[in-house]
């Protein structure tokens, strides 16, 4: 559905994107990760035409991008934006018709939405007097009022509490579901895990890794596993290269291995098999934070 | 288009539903009407002043026994036998000693002060007597004295194709200037709002949102027309009800019930030989060409706040606060304020020369500059060629400040310097 292929975009004397490539499928969600400044917000606006790329293409449901497109893409920023003293109801007609929408189809998308948020309450209220949640949530509902095909959201959980931070999170399952294309610029990295299919992580302008959640954590595994076992265990295990054990309730201990690499990990389920009682076994995979962390410092 | 309509539609009606608009736009009229209420009532009631103010002479010298001359609404009385002071305005009374060579003593008294227009008149009275007896006395006759006397009063007229139309120099220049105030303050109240509107649009980021969906461009135009028509409309409401308002003052004032169009044709026709007060200050009103005024007043109005507000729309674009704005605001400001100083003076001295017609032809002054000349009469060529330059000139201006526009309205964090400014205008994409 979206393609990008070898995006650059230099500002001056920085070079803010360097041959970026993306491919994004409908039904699909896509991380976009990066520290800040790595470029996210250049690819977007590239993305959604607000600026052109130096070099490189941008392809959408199989064209060339291109103004009239755009109207298919519902994309909300970081730094979110709405007339303070126009009314909630005005905003979503003003920005569902620029979108392209006719006003019939427009009250009936904020119906379905509002109804469907429990934001009914809220229409003839100006934004201004709305907490700063609400104002999120209309947001949202703003951008996805025009059933875009792609829906970009930088960021799209800050402000929220837990409660309404699932609530979105659901609706975001939800339209991915219904077949949109998603890309999902975020630091919460729970939440890249919880919803991505894929992710691209870019630092300096450039791609540092690209696919899908489970394949990148596989790449980054470190041969680290997790024991759980009632008993005691000798302190020295062959192939083990570091261990930590915590105890846990019930006399049952957790021991975290990481064991070097050409060592069988049959052989190390038997020998400690042989001495204790193991209740649980897993290998530990790194989360996309460990992975972010260790690729761009603590940058972030 | 689209877009643009409706990004003009959402300024103009987020605008006119403002409760300042609404009370600015009924208030508006009604200061003005009570101002030009307040002139003609400050002319009329000098004129129509005119209750006969008898005053009682107790000439004891004999310098004036044949009488004073009345003036204005001042008459004398000399020695008249009832001399009960009820019945008289107040008394001058000249002492025995008083002779046309050392003319001194004389006193006026009376109930109520003597206003300085008054005690003007009656000195000049007094002297014109006595000037009139040392001339007498020099061997001249008083029928060669009298006919000395000549009064002349100056109509002024001015030519334009076949007809001779009734002029006011006076009233030309103070319509002319008080359009041209008009429009300066305008371009300044309007052009500020746009700013102050691009400036909300990019500190609130709703310019992110909007932009993926509208192009830069659009959105300025859009705003800049939106709140063209917020102008406009105000104008229009404005000039039908003070037109409406001055209809019902205008008679309340001029207790004489004659209204403009009479006092026009009366002095058209000659009937009246010489205008005065407030008889002159209608009809030369009322002989101004309001069909071209109303019109020039309101495509100057426009353009020039198309053009200019286009330059506040790029400057708010290009800085992250209204507060930041200051420093370019000032050398945009410059022609403007250039025109209203040199339209009180060089404009209205000479408001068909060179000066006048160069600056009524820079897109800049012209909207300042040309309706100061309007009333005085334009040339229909020089009229049409300031216009085309002014259409031009919004043209270029827009386009050049939706190139600053369309680039600063994404730029975050830094004030861009003039030569930045200058670089976003030849900025690809």
């Amino acid at each position: 559905m979206l393609s990008v292929q070898s995006v650059s975009k230099n500002y001056a004397k920085k070079v803010a994107l360097d041959q970026v490539s993306l491919e994004a499928e409908s039904g699909k969600i896509i991380g976009l990760l990066g520290p800040n400044g790595a470029g996210k917000t250049s690819l977007i606006r590239i993305i959604t035409m607000i600026t052109a790329p130096d070099g490189g293409e941008v392809y959408f449901q199989g064209e060339k991008m291109r103004q009239e497109l755009i109207s298919a893409i519902g994309y909300l920023p970081e730094e979110r934006g709405l007339y303070r003293k126009m009314t909630i109801i005005d905003q979503a007609l003003y920005f569902g018709r620029l979108k392209g929408l006719s006003k019939s189809e427009c009250l009936e998308g904020i119906n379905y939405w509002f109804d469907k948020l429990d934001m009914m309450d809220w229409k003839k209220k100006k934004l201004e007097e709305l907490s700063k949640g609400m104002q999120q949530k209309v947001q949202f509902v703003l951008t996805i009022l025009h059933k875009p095909r792609l829906i970009i959201l930088d960021e799209p959980f800050t402000g929220f509490d837990p409660l309404n931070a699932e609530i979105i999170k659901n609706e975001i399952l939800g339209l991915k579901k219904q077949g949109a294309c998603i890309l999902l610029s975020t630091h919460r990295m729970e939440s890249v895990e919880e919803l991505c299919d894929d992710i691209t992580l870019i630092d300096n302008g450039k791609v540092i890794i690209q696919g899908e959640v489970d394949e990148v954590r596989n790449r980054f595994k470190k041969s680290e596993f997790e024991f759980i076992y009632e008993g005691h265990l000798n302190k020295s295990l062959k192939g083990v290269l570091e261990r930590k054990d915590t105890a846990l309730k019930g006399g049952r201990t957790r021991s975290i291995m990481r064991v070097a690499e050409d060592q069988s990990t049959q052989a190390l389920i038997q020998n400690i098999m042989q001495e204790v009682h193991l209740m649980e076994f897993r290998e530990l995979l790194p989360s996309i934070k460990d992975i972010f962390i260790e690729l761009v410092g603590t940058r972030i | 288009m689209r877009n643009i309509t409706l990004v003009t539609g959402r300024e103009y009606t987020s605008r006119v539903q403002k409760k300042s608009f609404i009370v600015m736009t009924l208030l508006g009229p009604l200061l003005l009407a009570a101002f030009y209420g307040a002139i003609i009532w400050l002319a009329v009631s000098d004129t129509q002043n005119d209750e006969k103010h008898e005053i009682l002479v107790l000439d004891e010298s004999g310098v004036f026994s044949e009488g004073i001359t009345p003036h204005g609404n001042l008459h004398f009385s000399v020695n008249p036998d009832d001399t009960s002071a009820e019945s008289y305005y107040g008394t001058l009374m000249i002492p025995a000693n008083f002779s046309i060579d050392q003319p001194l003593g004389a006193r006026y008294i009376s109930s109520e002060s003597l206003n300085i227009v008054e005690q003007s008149s009656m000195e000049n009275q007094l002297e014109k007597s006595i000037k009139e007896q040392k001339l007498v006395r020099s061997g001249l006759q008083k029928e060669t004295l009298d006919s000395l006397n000549t009064d002349v009063k100056i109509s002024a007229a001015k030519i334009s194709g076949d007809e001779i139309k009734e002029n006011n120099t006076m009233i030309n220049a103070a319509v002319g200037f008080a359009g041209a105030f008009f429009i300066y303050l305008f371009i300044f109240l309007y052009g500020v709002q746009v700013m102050k509107g691009v400036s909300e649009e990019k500190s609130n980021r709703i310019v992110e949102v909007i932009i993926s969906s509208v192009k830069p461009f659009d959105l300025m135009l859009g705003k800049i027309l939106g709140i063209a028509l917020v102008g406009l409309t105000q104008v229009l409401i404005w000039i039908g009800l003070s037109t409406a308002l001055m209809a019902i003052i205008t008679p309340l004032i001029t207790s004489s019930g004659m209204n403009p169009e009479e006092a026009t044709q009366m002095l058209q026709q000659g009937q009246i030989a010489a205008p005065t007060g407030q008889m002159n200050f209608i009809a030369a009103l009322f002989q101004l060409d309001f069909g071209t005024l109303i019109f020039g007043f309101l495509f100057y109005f426009i353009s020039g706040y198309l053009l200019y507000s286009a330059m506040f729309a790029a400057i708010a674009s290009a800085v992250d606060s209204e507060t930041d704005t200051q420093q370019f605001m000032f050398p945009i400001t410059i022609p403007l304020i250039f025109s209203i100083v040199v339209a009180q003076s060089v404009v209205l001295k000479d408001p068909n020369g060179d000066l006048a017609t160069w600056l009524s032809m820079i897109p800049f002054t012209a909207p300042i500059i040309m309706m100061v000349r309007l009333p005085f009469g334009v040339e229909t060529w020089q009229l049409v060629l300031s216009m085309l330059f002014m259409i031009f000139g919004f043209i270029g201006v827009t386009w050049l400040a939706s190139r600053i526009y369309r680039v600063g309205i994404l730029m975050y964090g830094k004030k861009p310097s003039y030569k930045e400014l200058f670089k976003w205008m030849t900025y690809k994409g």
